[in-house]
């Protein structure tokens, strides 16, 4: 009999709820005008649309108008990058960003360093964490954007965001930005008054809502150049028919997030501590690259001179689904941009899976997933545990 | 928490001898009517100025963001309490004057001390508030005549009271102080800012609108609501009078020659008006009028148009340039509904080229030939009524989904 699949890779992506489901069905089957028809049904669509947006709105502590509905993350982030920092090209052309983001933040800004912006990279500690202070010394008075992720995807660093942004605001004219894709519905995240991010990114697929779906949204209207162009939809920011049903799926699985957030962050803390106490046993031959101060979905590590990719097939064939450092550059043989940034032994680069959680994980899935990696690694490096 | 009460001084309303108190509980009632979802509100008024009791955060945030919009209030400013000792008092001192850290500012403390029994005399207190508040903030500094913010200390019988910011309120007179008008509401950007500076000046609207199905759409009929109960926010119930005008269009359209066939029909509307205003009682017509704007807001066309009611009829935005209006459409919330793009009954039948200087003998002889006071008798029979602010919530049929 094959074993229950034990699937612990939700930061690449996670299983929408079925609550989610039955909404996207259900939009579809009722609500599919175009919500920029002026008939009947088209104005139906849209008072619905209008309610997702408050809905994401009073999460994010902002206005519905500030809200506008991506097709996902990467596509917020080049849509608040480029549309930031072209629309403010006249304040200046200096753009800060830290070495470990998401690609999708990285490429964009390479764009725009070929279009004349100049760009700094914060770098990060052992820890995957920025300096506040190096922040304080890049910044200027011609930095139009800053970027900065809130949970690292590959090794759950928390950047401090909130300190970030009171540099910001007070140090200069720049638009801060925050990458929120893994933090959302984890840690706590608003626009927080004055002192918080001005614009925000979220995906939907990894809080258990569809792929395909995102969100970008604003402290308050700001200095913009739209990145996407067509048919003004989505106050002129974002043209293209406004996907309806995963607009209100994600506004559902993003409630359903925030109001589970406390109990699950309680469940994954002390899941990580078991796993980290177990792994410890293994002395060197396991290298925890995740900080305690790391985000709790989060556990990246790595073994001594084996390849990821041997780990996760070994693990494959015990039921249990894992990752190399990232999903999107688990192809790539080249060590990760966020593996280098954090200076490790060469020993342990080769080597890092990450495990992350997500609402549908169990204590039991925990506990078989500590018998099989303990199992894997007997197998793989025995002969040094022994 | 550390509020205790809003103190509301009033405005013009102040000077207004014999009919004070009319006007002041006025203000009082259309206060709870703003606030009704708050539940009763503890409201204590005197010959100058009125308290708001406030229980939780909540309310004091709700209060801070819609007293504003009340008319007939002058400024209005939070007052918080602590017990009565000088440890905190002064911590409490401290916590206000937060508020103004950011600005360069001159600034008193003002003791009142009720309660005499409290060991340390008014003078005293200040000293001692003064002294402590004034080394913390390098933006202060003292100005005995006439400072930027005066920190007023009161010590009463049960508590110490203190308060230092003044918020600029509405300005205007109580909405219901002076009559009731009936506003012609298009679903346009001027109407519904012509009916709030009416509101403004302490008067209870009701509001019609002309509806010509199916040339126009639910929509245009939707959004004019969406604008009535929008105007309610300033302190009112509204009650919408909805007229069905296909039929008079229609024989508008087939009788009279087409360019003067819009004078007519503004004619006909104010004839309306005119008749409703008379059951409800309304004293007079307000319309969104501006001098010029379009062919029917030439003096000509207005001249000819009056002619069919010695009703009086206020254009509060006579006056005002197109964008001085979207200036305060904006600032009243109105615009961005006003300028969705449905079709009025204004918009359809409209001629190629209206007239814009109409002759009233030859709008009344093309007028002659057609019966139009039985119409207008039907459509005022057949108004449909809605009242602003819906009082109960229709179920929610998007609540599953969301």
């Amino acid at each position: 009999m094959k074993a229950k699949t034990i699937y612990l890779d939700n930061s690449a992506t996670t299983k929408p709820y079925k609550e989610v489901m039955q909404t996207f069905m259900a939009v579809n089957e009722q609500y599919y005008a175009n919500p920029a028809s002026i008939h009947a049904m088209g104005v139906e669509s849209n008072e619905l649309l209008l309610r997702a947006r408050e809905q994401v709105a009073d999460i994010l502590k902002t206005e519905a108008k500030n809200v506008l509905f991506t097709s996902g993350g990467t596509e917020s982030n080049n849509t608040a990058i480029f549309g930031l920092a072209r629309g403010n090209k006249h304040k200046g052309q200096h753009i800060i960003t830290t070495e470990i983001e998401h690609p999708s933040v990285l490429e964009s800004v390479k764009q725009l360093e070929k279009e004349g912006f100049e760009i700094e990279y914060l770098r990060v500690n052992k820890q995957g964490v920025i300096s506040l202070d190096e922040l304080k010394a890049k910044i200027r008075k011609d930095t139009v954007l800053v970027s900065i992720m809130h949970v690292n995807n590959e090794m759950g660093a928390i950047q401090p965001i909130f300190e970030a942004a009171t540099i910001v605001h007070a140090e200069s004219r720049a638009a801060f930005h925050v990458d929120a894709v893994q933090s959302f519905g984890k840690l706590p995240l608003s626009f927080n008054g004055e002192d918080g991010p001005d614009c925000i990114t979220i995906s939907g697929h990894k809080i258990h809502g569809f792929k395909g779906s995102g969100v970008l949204a604003f402290r308050k209207q700001m200095q913009w150049q739209p990145y996407a162009l067509g048919g003004g939809q989505e106050f002129g920011l974002r043209s293209g028919t406004v996907a309806v049903p995963q607009a209100v799926a994600l506004a559902k699985a993003a409630r359903i997030a925030v109001e589970t957030m406390q109990e699950r962050a309680e469940k994954y803390r002390a899941w990580q501590q078991e796993i980290r106490a177990e792994l410890a046993q293994f002395g060197d031959v396991v290298h925890i690259l995740s900080s305690p101060a790391c985000a709790a979905h989060i556990l990246s590590f790595s073994v001594r001179d084996i390849k990821g990719e041997v780990l996760i097939n070994a693990m494959q064939k015990h039921g249990v689904i894992v990752s190399t450092s990232s999903a999107c550059s688990s192809k790539q043989t080249k060590t990760s941009h966020v593996v280098e940034a954090l200076t490790i032994d060469e020993h342990y680069k080769k080597g890092v899976i990450r495990i992350s959680f997500g609402a549908h994980v169990t204590a039991e899935d925990i506990a078989q997933f500590i018998q099989v990696i303990k199992k894997v690694l007997m197998e793989l490096k025995g002969e040094l545990l022994l | 928490m550390i509020w205790k009460e809003i103190l509301i001084r009033y405005g013009e309303l102040s000077t207004k001898g014999r009919n004070k108190m009319d006007f002041i509980r006025r203000l009082r009632e259309n206060i709870r009517h703003a606030f009704a979802d708050l539940g009763h509100l503890h409201i204590r008024t005197e010959r100058d100025r009125m308290f708001i009791a406030i229980e939780d955060e909540a309310q004091m945030d709700a209060l801070l963001a819609g007293l504003p919009k009340i008319f007939g209030i002058q400024s209005f400013s939070p007052v918080a309490a602590c017990e009565k000792d000088m440890d905190a008092m002064k911590k409490l001192a401290i916590t206000i004057m937060d508020t103004f850290k950011d600005e360069q500012l001159t600034f008193k403390v003002e003791v009142k001390r009720t309660d005499k029994t409290f060991p340390l005399d008014s003078h005293s207190i200040q000293r001692e508030i003064g002294g402590h508040v004034l080394p913390q903030y390098q933006n202060l500094s003292v100005k005995v005549k006439h400072p930027d913010v005066e920190l007023r200390v009161e010590v009463r019988h049960d508590s110490t009271y203190m308060m230092a910011q003044v918020i600029p309120g509405a300005g205007g007179m109580p909405v219901g102080s002076n009559g009731k008008s009936l506003l012609m509401l298009s679903g346009g950007i001027d109407s519904p800012v012509a009916g709030y500076l009416m509101m403004k000046r302490g008067v209870r609207l009701e509001a019609i609108h002309f509806f010509s199905p199916p040339y126009t759409s639910q929509n245009s009929l939707e959004k004019v609501k969406v604008l009535a109960n929008e105007l309610t926010k300033f302190g009112a119930n509204i009650r919408l009078h909805v007229i069905p005008f296909t039929e008079i269009q229609v024989l508008i359209k087939e009788k009279v020659p087409s360019n003067v066939s819009m004078t007519t029909t503004r004619r006909m509307m104010l004839k309306v008006a005119d008749k409703v205003r008379e059951e409800i009682g309304a004293l007079a017509i307000v319309t969104g009028e501006s001098l010029g704007q379009v062919a029917s807001q030439t003096l000509e066309s207005l001249t000819a148009i009056n002619a069919v009611t010695n009703t009086p009829i206020l254009r509060p935005l006579i006056s005002n340039d197109k964008l001085e209006i979207i200036d305060i459409a904006e600032k009243i919330g109105t615009y961005e509904t006003s300028i969705q793009p449905f079709e009025d009954c204004c918009t359809i039948f409209t001629p190629a080229s209206p007239k814009t200087k109409p002759k009233l003998e030859k709008v009344e002889h093309y007028e002659s030939f057609s019966d139009f006071d039985e119409l207008i008798e039907r459509a005022v029979n057949n108004r449909e009524v809605y009242i602003f602010p819906k009082k109960e919530q229709p179920k929610d049929k998007f609540a599953d989904l969301l």
